[in-house]
């Protein structure tokens, strides 16, 4: 039996639902189809939100433990891992069940299954339940994502390495864990574990963690990572791991040469990135363009080279949630026939780990790299009321600004709740904003956010609260 | 068989009519050659004889209607198709490229071989709470192959105007809309007939029937079609976004700019630090237009106040004449480099022999009027001064020198100012040059002067002597390089052989393109036109 529907959207990510929903709204006859029960994808179901949980949990037993330091002694924390992990399957079973509500209430025809391109027009649908359904199409919105990077030399077919999904599962607490590649996954999990009672290390080819981050945000970072994790390895390459009893085998070698280093440890967490779900797919039965490292090429609109097929978020190396949901509006809304494009200004970046780091719009390095000149404006959080409050006085709060028309071209910030005062720095660079807009508009004491507008007014040389050389 | 007659070319540069009269009607017998409807063009009135002959079935013009070249006109039953048309009046059932078909039985499924199609092109929409707009500008006409993104028309929202670009490359097959229409969301604009690849293909029946033609997709289709319709037409170059600059715009005005069509790039903000503005993007839209109906010459029109302020107005929409001849000026007046001569010539002989020689002319059917022998001096002169039978061609660097004389004569008609031109003047002779300037005059003013009697010009009079006047300076008539002005003549003293004489004088202007043509030359050729008149022997002598 063949179908027939307006938009088929492949992949129920926050990328796909958002695309489907927006086009349902559009008055668009949506089909959505997905592997999982609901729609939700990577980020609800082993990603964004699973983490997040986790990590709230985490920087609640960090804080109990500073809280001896203020006369509060909650003592050592019991912790039983399997209400542990049930709290985070409720809040992964409710968003996606909320998701399913969402979809059924805009009448998207969900479809459980895996999808594949028969033409630019038709796609096969290899369903959940058994058997296929042949649909066909207007239009098709592949949003299929990533998957964790598996390197042949951890594919030994030990259930104690792990990629991210693993960690997320949380199947008990390793004594000692390893984390190869010091990116955002991998610090974000490494600190969960650290915070359950896990010796966490992390083991990080190139110089420095977090290499899209500036370093004076990151420095801040890896400053507390240093007291919390048992070590870190930069520059160091993973060359082998074995199983050896109960234990891994793990060999590494300095990157600038030396002797083999040779560590064991109850779990291997292996988070060097990800790569676009782009096999599978069909699209060889399509004009569809893929690169040699197996993104999807996509235009400004999210158009692909085949006129009836759009494609967004990971699987175009987008890498971000918010990034395809953005992306999923652009697409469906030049389907219905808008002049739609995705060119913002700024796009956010959080490394939800504690203390936070989170930036958007340009960042120092990029000035740097491109030749831009910038001016730096910064605010430590040592001058900050609100953050003296929290003892947590190792943040910092700087705007990239153009020297010549002042306007603010990024914002970088470290410290708790960077994520979230990031959203400030985003509407500035959107809304091209000036310095002396951002200092002029009357923020709220004593808060966090007040480091953005003081940052500003350091621009010249005019926070209350540091004494930096005055502008002119 | 049904045949469709279409609007034939009509010669050069002419692209459109405005439907004065049809002249038929649906059941009548058509004969070829029998003018089927009258039209307006940008400067005359055409009968369109048909090419075609049969039972007139459909008519799908009415008066009003501006049509393009290429246009369907009518339908007739039993029609002979024509046997020399033009190729705007090829009135044969769609030809289909014939489709390779394999040896073997031809497959359940219809496999689209590399073929056309016809796509509509609807309004989309422009941005929120805009449902509707005006359309300021056509940019292509029936028959144009256009690019994909390529302009189609411009409609004018209240966030500016917007350039409607093609949604696929393709021929124009039709436009439903005329400049001053007012064009709503989802209507129906232009058609486009757009090739369809080979792998277009697809093994399901529903979806071989979403590519048939669109014209064929009714109800049960119609949706999906649109939808495949309107989507191409928000397409965008793709642009590296690592690449792209950090335009200082809020989103809503990035977006804005983008729907209208403007490069936000290119708009300069009037804000704070160069911040662009939503009205930054509407004012740059909007000189971008100005810019483009002053004829591309880069000046903007000035805007206008609210003169009902003041008192009662009316306003009326340019006729195609008014239009054609506003753009024109503009493009001479800002292009050109005018510099106009005055001189005066002393026609008392001449107005003697004109008296005495218009019987003889009255009587082989012409008048003679100071204009026809103007136009023997002027021919003679044009001859003698060949930088004045000339245009200038700045992109080759040249100069163009015409061997013919052919001379146009601003006529005054009601619908606006006309030039019809008359061929060879230096070859013919006064009385046969007063014929046909009379015959040419009434032709005009009655609306019956063809497109091409009133192409090919090299030099141009203008005579307000009949209405008054001292002297005035004639704007070039491009891309010709030279115009005569002439005002009233009038009797003057005139001091001769010692002592004051009445003499009839007769003022003349000449404005030059100063690029081709030296004060000196200029001088020179006013001088000689004044003693031509003075004394008609040197034409005798000369030319």
């Amino acid at each position: 039996m063949v179908d027939k529907t307006q938009l088929v959207v492949i992949g129920g990510g926050p990328g796909g639902y958002v695309a489907a929903f927006r086009a349902a709204d559009l008055g668009l006859d949506v089909t959505l189809v997905d592997l999982d029960e609901n729609p939700g994808g990577v980020c609800l179901y082993r990603g964004c939100i699973p983490s997040k949980a986790l990590l709230h949990v985490a920087k609640l037993l960090n804080e109990t433990k500073e809280a001896a330091a203020w006369g509060v002694d909650f003592g050592e924390p019991e912790i039983d891992l399997d209400k542990l992990r049930a709290f985070k399957n409720s809040v992964v079973a409710k968003m996606t069940g909320g998701l399913g509500q969402l979809s059924k209430a805009r009448k998207v025809t969900y479809i459980r299954g895996r999808a594949r391109f028969t033409g630019p027009a038709a796609v096969s649908i290899e369903l959940h339940e058994g058997g296929t359904q042949e649909l066909a199409f207007d239009h098709a919105i592949v949003a299929t994502g990533s998957r964790p990077i598996m390197l042949p030399a951890f594919d030994i077919g030990s259930d104690r390495i792990m990629d991210s999904t693993g960690a997320l599962e949380l199947a008990d607490i390793p004594q000692r864990m390893l984390v190869v590649g010091g990116g955002i996954i991998g610090l974000e999990l490494g600190q969960v574990y650290a915070a359950l009672g896990t010796q966490v290390s992390v083991v990080e080819m190139t110089d420095g963690l977090i290499p899209p981050g500036d370093r004076d945000l990151v420095r801040i970072l890896q400053k507390r990572l240093q007291s919390q994790f048992e070590q870190i390895r930069l520059e160091t390459k993973v060359v082998g791991v074995a199983e050896e009893g109960d234990r891994l085998k793990v060999t590494m070698v300095p990157a600038s040469g030396g002797d083999e280093i040779v560590e064991h440890y109850d779990r291997v967490l292996l988070s060097i990135g990800r790569r676009p779900n782009s096999e599978d797919l069909g699209l060889e039965n399509t004009k569809v363009q893929i690169d040699e490292r197996g993104f999807l090429q996509a235009d400004v609109q999210r158009r692909t080279a085949e006129p009836t097929i759009f494609a967004i978020g990971d699987v175009i190396g987008s890498a971000l949630a918010h990034t395809a949901s953005h992306e999923g509006i652009v697409a469906s809304e030049v389907i219905s026939g808008k002049r739609a494009a995705f060119e913002p200004n700024a796009i956010p970046s959080v490394v939800y780990t504690d203390p936070e780091l989170a930036w958007c719009g340009l960042t120092e390095a990029e000035a740097k790299e491109q030749g831009l000149k910038v001016q730096i404006a910064k605010f430590p959080w040592g001058a900050s009321g609100r953050a003296t409050t929290l003892d947590r006085n190792d943040g910092v709060t700087k705007l990239v600004v153009d020297p010549e028309t002042e306007r603010i071209l990024g914002v970088g910030i470290a410290g708790p709740g960077a994520g979230e005062l990031i959203a400030e720095g985003v509407l500035a660079v959107e809304m091209a904003a000036l310095v002396s807009d951002v200092a002029m508009s009357i923020h709220p004491h004593p808060t966090l956010s007040e480091t953005v507008m003081e940052a500003a007014e350091a621009y010249h040389g005019l926070s209350p609260h540091i004494n930096a050389p005055k502008r002119k | 068989m049904a045949a469709e007659f279409k609007l034939p070319d009509l010669g050069e540069n002419i692209e459109k009519g405005e439907v004065i009269s049809v002249l038929v009607a649906v059941g009548d017998q058509l004969a070829e050659d029998q003018p089927v409807v009258e039209l307006e063009t940008d400067k005359a009135v055409i009968e369109v004889p048909s090419s075609v002959s049969g039972t007139i079935v459909a008519i799908h013009v009415s008066q009003g209607d501006t049509i393009n070249v290429g246009q369907a006109i009518l339908e007739i039953d039993g029609g002979t198709a024509p046997a020399v048309a033009a190729p705007a009046t090829a009135a044969a059932p769609e030809a289909q490229p014939a489709a390779v078909l394999p040896d073997a039985t031809p497959p359940p499924q219809p496999i689209a071989a590399v073929t056309t199609r016809s796509q509509d092109v609807t309004l989309p929409e422009l941005g929120e709470g805009v449902d509707s707009g005006d359309v300021v500008g056509i940019m292509v006409s029936i028959g144009d192959q256009v690019e994909e993104e390529q302009g189609l028309l411009e409609i004018e929202i209240d966030k500016g105007v917007v350039e409607l670009p093609a949604p696929a490359a393709g021929k124009v097959t039709a436009l439903h809309l005329k400049e001053g229409d007012r064009a709503t969301v989802g209507q129906l604009i232009a058609t486009l007939e757009v090739s369809v690849g080979g792998s277009a293909a697809v093994a399901t029946p529903a979806a071989a029937t979403s590519s048939a033609p669109a014209s064929q997709a009714t109800s049960s289709h119609a949706t999906s079609a649109q939808t495949a319709v309107s989507a191409p037409a928000s397409t965008m170059a793709a642009a590296d976004l690592p690449a792209r600059k950090l335009v200082p715009a809020a989103p809503s005005v990035r977006r804005l700019a983008r729907e209208i069509g403007v490069d936000v790039g290119a708009v300069k903000g009037n804000g704070p630090g160069g911040r662009i503005s939503e009205a930054d993007v509407k004012s740059h839209s909007k000189q971008l237009h100005e810019t483009r109906s002053a004829g591309g010459t880069g000046v903007a029109a000035i805007a206008l106040p609210d003169f009902s302020k003041w008192g009662e107005i009316d306003a009326e929409p340019f006729s195609n004449v008014r239009r054609i001849t506003a753009q024109r000026m503009v493009q001479s007046w800002t292009s050109i480099p005018h510099v106009t001569q005055f001189d005066q010539a002393d026609v008392t002989d001449l107005e003697v022999f004109r008296k005495s020689h218009g019987k003889a002319v009255e009587k082989a059917g012409g008048k003679l009027t100071p204009t026809a022998l103007i136009l023997k001096v002027v021919a003679a002169a044009l001859v003698k001064f060949p930088q004045f039978c000339a245009s200038i061609d700045m992109a080759g660097e040249q100069i163009i020198y015409k061997k013919y004389r052919h001379i146009g004569i601003a006529v005054d008609t009601k619908r606006g100012l006309l030039v019809p031109v008359l061929r060879d003047v230096d070859q013919k002779t006064v009385t046969e040059l007063s014929i046909e300037l009379g015959e040419m005059a009434e032709k005009t003013r009655t609306g019956r002067v063809g497109i091409d009697e009133m192409q090919g010009g090299c030099f141009t009079i203008s005579n307000l002597g009949g209405i008054g006047g001292t002297a005035f300076t004639p704007i070039i008539n491009a891309p010709e390089v030279a115009i005569l002005g002439v005002a009233r003549s009038k009797t003057e003293a005139v001091h001769i052989d010692g002592q004051f004489q009445p003499r009839m004088i007769m003022p003349l202007s000449l404005s030059y393109d100063h690029r081709v043509i030296d004060g000196a030359d200029g001088a020179r050729f006013l001088r000689y036109i004044c003693e031509c008149l003075e004394n008609p022997f040197y034409l005798a002598f000369e030319g």
